[in-house]
């Protein structure tokens, strides 16, 4: 294991009948203080790797390290693991300063170290007034601050937060996630975090692990992961692309030639996970990467396309145009000084850089 | 004229009402009550069926008689009576009589006299009260399984106090009738003066004072089939019940069992009229029904004494088995010597607050 | 403002000037008449088969109408005498009930009706009325001295007291079953006393009724817990299967269940067979596990097992496993974590099973009846045992009005500690 993880997964398994592994031959480290999110579609094993590391579900097959001990036959209650459950859990027979004193009582704090440390976890989430409410009688945001205080309030190793913003809606879970982010920089403790959101979790992270498929596709900072998928599936999942399919005709380590199915065009790629010259590959290339109409030789790759629909957002116009066999190319257009006027139905030229448009495994 | 005198004096009194006609049913069927069981069954053999070849009237069974006053009451409180005859015990009878919800019956009219004439209030063997038919005669007698004693077997009444020389637990109804007259008789009083003791101040006090004695080892039955089956399962060593159900025991059933005759409770059963139903259908039934041949079939297929003096010699072997039923009858003349007639009237009366009195004797 | 004083000239009103209020109730009379007739005919049911039955036993267990409706003529007379003038009452008192009887005997024979209210009180006094009445109807002529007559027909005749008890049995309402009911008597100067100590009963069986029911109750939270657990968390296709088990009883009749608890415990029963061939007990020394207490308790607990596991498991089901988790992942070890957010979560499901089973038990009388022997008997065994056997109606209302009560005030207290709205039946 290596000297800075502080979480660490060592080639853990799981499964629950026997016969399909849940979870294949996880590896992944996490360094004290970090915040890293697992985030993958529902059924990707990033749930079950949550319930392993709290300790409700065992692991099949390797190892699980909290600051270098070992805690697969560890008792949930004993692993000093503060959790945030995805519809909070909160004790509904008991006030908002109950819940949040429960790990304190169970842990046999004094009685007035209690009320202190209670305070101020309530204080940090703004809830100082709440104390005696019943979480029934609080809004979803004031329930999702009180599991929070009520998971911090003992000062726990490690914080595990299961979908925490799940419920809320969209203006609410917004300012949630900054207001989690920053408690996590407040208190630096550590976080693993588990969202199927990944504008939440782009936000929040130092780190995120993708996964899918019982697998992680890739664990890297938010900017690494958005700029930089290494697989289609992290391109695909990590905010919107364009995709498009095709044979890599020609490779030299830095470029590549690929040959759209459909219309035959050749682009421009940056190989970034091709199986080698012949093959099949997936392209990909960000939306606000596309120039409109470019000027003669402002990008190394130029398609004919033509405008099917036009959907005004405010900020920018989302534009939907068929290029080749994409029925779906998406332009983001800036709702900018001069941007460009397109109609229904025009043919327009749409461009990109060579380095925009990653080639990916099919 | 007898009734001149009568219809004077009330006329002059008050108005009269008329109430209480009996409608006749045009319905030609008739809806009986009984016990239910072997007893209902040799009913159905010995009467229902040939009566209804006979005549063509269709007869309705309903086992209810365990509640059989008490529907009557309901019904006729109700105005809606649906039963047109119902078995029930003589005591029960004469407080519906008193009550006014059973029709009083002529006997000589509504009856068939004896073969040789004998008028049916003499041929009948008991008193013949106001709104009942007797008609058969039936013991609650102790009975004993024969394998639960080694040595000798008991023989008598005072024999079930007897814990030391006849040990096992004892099984009674959980009434008061029968086991008062026992714990008297096991006292030392003579089976003829039972109801002469019971009847002063003292006397219910004595009876219960001896029913002390036994009282932790008596398991209390209530329904007639359980006590066979307590001492065919050795649950028990002596248990009281009812004769016929104990000859099926130990005939048809061939289990170890043996009846005590000794002090065995005399009780008649028999046939009542709900007010309002003595249709002529329902006069017909009770004539057939009881008349002295009827009466003697019976006992073919149930261990009953018939009510009729003139059917005792009538009566022949079991209907299933070919055994001799002569011997097995509680009305045969070497059992009623050592037996106690039940005095229907006492318990009539006495009922109500003896049972009370045995219930709160029970609980405590 | 417009507000619902109607002096105010600013009542609220639509656009055509109607008062608000009124076109609103009128835009709702449909609806209100459409609801009213779909629930008419459940309430005309409930009316008639439930509140008109115990009304009616209500009115009973306080009237005593026999005597003034039979007797008419002798209770007027009855009451114009006292018992200070002489021992017995005059001779006009013995005509009138001849005539009485004689009356009723002309219109039906309800004159035993009366003979079976007194019979209560004077044991004897239905033949004491009986065996007079067809002596007088049978009479040819009226008798030289009617009091003669009618002295020599039954002893009791000839007991003051006899009179003083008609006398007061003549007051149409009376409190003597309530009386009865609680262990009390009047005597036979109409002071109440209690009950001489051999006729005690209802008292007693009152608080063991209370005291068995309370016992069911907790043995069914304690034996359905772990099971409404296991339903509501074990994976359906196994949960289904033991939803099977818990129902059947349900679906199997009340006497083939009572039985096979006969069969198991009598005392040459499975179970003793079984603690005999083990060397637990001695062949001789069998212990008596049915036919008394224990038989109650064990049957009625099977029987009404089902309705405590059913609303404990729709409450069970409702509680989600995170919450158990959260407490565990807060530090709170299995047992804790139990009491204290589990169980909590649970009350309002213990609270309607309890309720449930508790009112049951008290009103049961079947498995008491066939299995309880003498010491396993509850108040309801002697409610149905006097509204068949004994026929003292009234009695039997007197018993059930005051269990009635009992369970109104036990519900009332309930209601206030843990609340009914609260209760979660499935």
């Amino acid at each position: 294991m290596s000297d800075d993880a502080f979480v660490q997964f060592s080639e853990v398994q799981k499964s629950y009948d026997g016969e399909t592994l849940v979870v294949k031959n996880l590896n992944l480290d996490i360094a004290r203080g970090e915040f890293v999110t697992m985030l993958g579609p529902s059924g990707s094993g990033k749930t079950t790797c949550l319930m392993m590391l709290a300790g409700f579900e065992p692991a099949t097959h390797g190892e699980i390290y909290i600051d270098g001990t070992a805690i697969n036959k560890m008792a949930p209650h004993k692993r000093g693991i503060g959790m945030v459950f995805q519809n909070y859990a909160l004790f509904p027979h008991m006030s908002v300063a109950e819940n949040v004193a429960f790990p304190l009582q169970v842990r046999g704090y004094a009685k007035s170290d209690i009320e202190d440390r209670v305070n101020r976890a309530l204080d940090m989430v703004r809830l100082r007034d709440f104390g005696s409410r019943r979480p029934a009688q609080l809004s979803g945001g004031q329930q999702q601050r009180v599991a929070s205080a009520r998971a911090l309030v003992f000062e726990p190793k490690v914080v595990l937060m299961d979908e925490p913003l799940g419920a809320l809606d969209k203006n609410l879970r917004e300012e949630m996630q900054i207001e989690i982010k920053h408690l996590h920089e407040d208190i630096e403790t550590t976080m693993v975090y588990v969202t199927h959101d990944q504008s939440e979790a782009l936000t929040m992270s130092n780190r995120i692990a993708v996964f899918d498929d019982g697998v992680v596709q890739q664990l890297a900072s938010p900017p690494e992961l958005y700029e930089r998928p290494v697989n289609a599936f992290v391109a695909y999942f990590i905010g919107e692309n364009n995709r498009f399919y095709g044979t890599v005709k020609e490779s030299d380590g830095d470029w590549c030639k690929v040959e759209l199915e459909g219309d035959g065009n050749t682009v421009t790629a940056l190989p970034v996970n091709i199986a080698g010259v012949g093959e099949r590959t997936t392209l990909s290339l960000r939306p606000e990467r596309v120039v409109v109409n470019p000027n003669e030789g402002q990008c190394d790759n130029v398609l004919e396309g033509v405008v099917r629909e036009l959907i005004y957002l405010g900020d920018h116009i989302r534009t939907r145009a068929v290029v080749g066999d994409n029925e779906d190319f998406i332009v983001k257009i800036p709702n900018a000084q001069g941007h460009a006027q397109l109609e229904k139905g025009q043919s327009v030229r749409f461009g990109w850089a060579a380095e925009d448009c990653r080639a990916l495994d099919a | 004229m007898k009734h001149t005198f009568k219809k004077t004096t009330v006329a002059s009194a008050a108005a009269v009402g008329l109430m209480g006609v009996p409608s006749v049913g045009f319905a030609d069927s008739l809806t009986i009550v009984s016990w239910g069981g072997a007893y209902e069954e040799s009913q159905r053999r010995a009467y229902y069926e040939p009566f209804m070849e006979m005549t063509g009237i269709d007869i309705v069974q309903e086992s209810r008689s365990a509640e059989g006053l008490a529907g009557v009451r309901a019904q006729v409180e109700a105005g809606n009576v649906t039963w047109d005859i119902v078995d029930m015990l003589e005591p029960d009878s004469m407080r519906g009589c008193d009550d006014g919800v059973l029709e009083v019956i002529d006997h000589d009219e509504i009856l068939k006299p004896a073969p040789d004439g004998t008028p049916p209030t003499e041929d009948f063997v008991l008193p013949m009260r106001d709104c009942y038919i007797p008609q058969i005669l039936y013991s609650t007698a102790l009975a004993y399984n024969s394998e639960a004693f080694d040595g000798e077997e008991p023989s008598r009444v005072e024999h079930v106090w007897e814990m030391d020389e006849f040990p096992g637990r004892r099984s009674l109804r959980r009434v008061p009738a029968g086991n008062l007259e026992w714990a008297l008789v096991a006292d030392g009083v003579p089976r003829d003066e039972v109801y002469d003791v019971l009847m002063t101040r003292d006397g219910p006090e004595r009876a219960f004072a001896k029913l002390d004695e036994i009282k932790d080892d008596v398991l209390w039955w209530t329904e007639g089939a359980q006590p066979p089956q307590l001492l065919a399962d050795r649950e028990v060593a002596i248990a009281s019940g009812y004769n016929g159900r104990f000859f099926n025991a130990q005939v048809v059933e061939d289990q170890p069992i043996e009846i005590i005759w000794h002090g065995q409770v005399l009780e008649s059963d028999g046939w009542v009229v709900p007010q309002g139903k003595l249709s002529e259908d329902v006069r017909q039934f009770l004539r057939f029904a009881t008349d002295t041949q009827r009466l003697a079939d019976q006992a073919k297929y149930i261990a009953y004494g018939p009510a009729r003096a003139s059917s005792a010699a009538m009566v022949g072997d079991h209907a299933d088995t070919g055994v001799d039923m002569a011997p097995h009858m509680p009305t045969h003349p070497d059992h009623i010597e050592v037996g106690i007639l039940q005095d229907a009237e006492f318990w009539a009366d006495m009922g109500d607050t003896l049972e009370e009195r045995f219930s709160s004797w029970l609980a405590r | 403002m417009a507000q619902s004083d109607n002096a105010n000239p600013e009542v609220m009103t639509t656009s055509d000037g109607t008062p608000l209020k009124e076109s609103l109730r009128r835009s709702m009379r449909r609806n209100r008449i459409k609801a009213l007739l779909l629930v008419a005919p459940l309430g005309l049911f409930i009316f008639f088969s439930f509140v008109m039955p115990i009304l009616t036993m209500m009115y009973r267990s306080i009237t005593n109408p026999e005597i003034i409706d039979h007797l008419p003529r002798a209770t007027a007379e009855l009451r114009a005498w006292t018992p200070a003038e002489s021992d017995l009452p005059p001779e006009s008192f013995f005509r009138a009930i001849s005539l009485d009887m004689l009356t009723a005997d002309e219109e039906d024979r309800h004159i035993g009706r009366a003979g079976g209210q007194l019979n209560y009180e004077i044991p004897g006094a239905r033949s004491m009325l009986g065996r007079t009445g067809r002596a007088v109807t049978s009479l040819d002529e009226p008798p030289d001295s009617w009091k003669d007559f009618i002295l020599e027909q039954h002893r009791l005749w000839e007991d003051p007291a006899t009179y003083q008890i008609m006398q007061r049995q003549m007051n149409p309402i009376t409190a003597q079953y309530y009386l009865n009911a609680l262990d009390f008597r009047y005597d036979a100067e109409g002071n109440i006393e209690r009950q001489p100590e051999f006729q005690r009963i209802y008292v007693e069986l009152y608080w063991r009724t209370l005291w068995v029911s309370a016992l069911i109750t907790g043995l069914t939270i304690l034996l359905g817990f772990p099971v409404a657990y296991l339903l509501a968390n074990l994976p359906m296709r196994i949960s289904n299967l033991l939803m099977i088990l818990v129902l059947l009883p349900f679906w199997t009749s009340l006497l083939v269940r009572t039985s096979s608890w006969i069969v198991i415990l009598q005392s040459q029963g499975v179970l003793n067979d079984i603690l005999v061939l083990l060397g637990v007990v001695a062949d001789d020394n069998r212990p008596r596990m049915i036919y008394n207490m224990i038989g109650t308790v064990v049957g009625m607990t099977h029987i009404l097992l089902p309705f405590m596991i059913l609303p404990l498991y729709s409450v069970m089901k409702g509680i989600p496993p995170s919450y158990v988790r959260a407490a565990r992942s807060l530090g709170a070890n299995p047992v804790v974590a139990f009491f204290r957010v589990y169980l909590p979560q649970t009350v309002a499901g213990i609270g309607a099973g309890s309720i449930l089973v508790f009112i049951l038990s008290i009103g049961y009388y079947i498995t008491p009846a066939l299995i309880g022997g003498s010491s396993g008997q509850l108040i309801s065994n002697f409610i149905a045992y006097h509204m068949q056997s004994s026929l003292n109606w009234s009695l039997a209302a007197a018993l059930g009005g005051i269990l009635l009560v009992a369970v109104l005030i036990l519900y009332y207290f309930y209601n206030k500690l843990i609340g009914v709205d609260k209760m979660k039946l499935g």
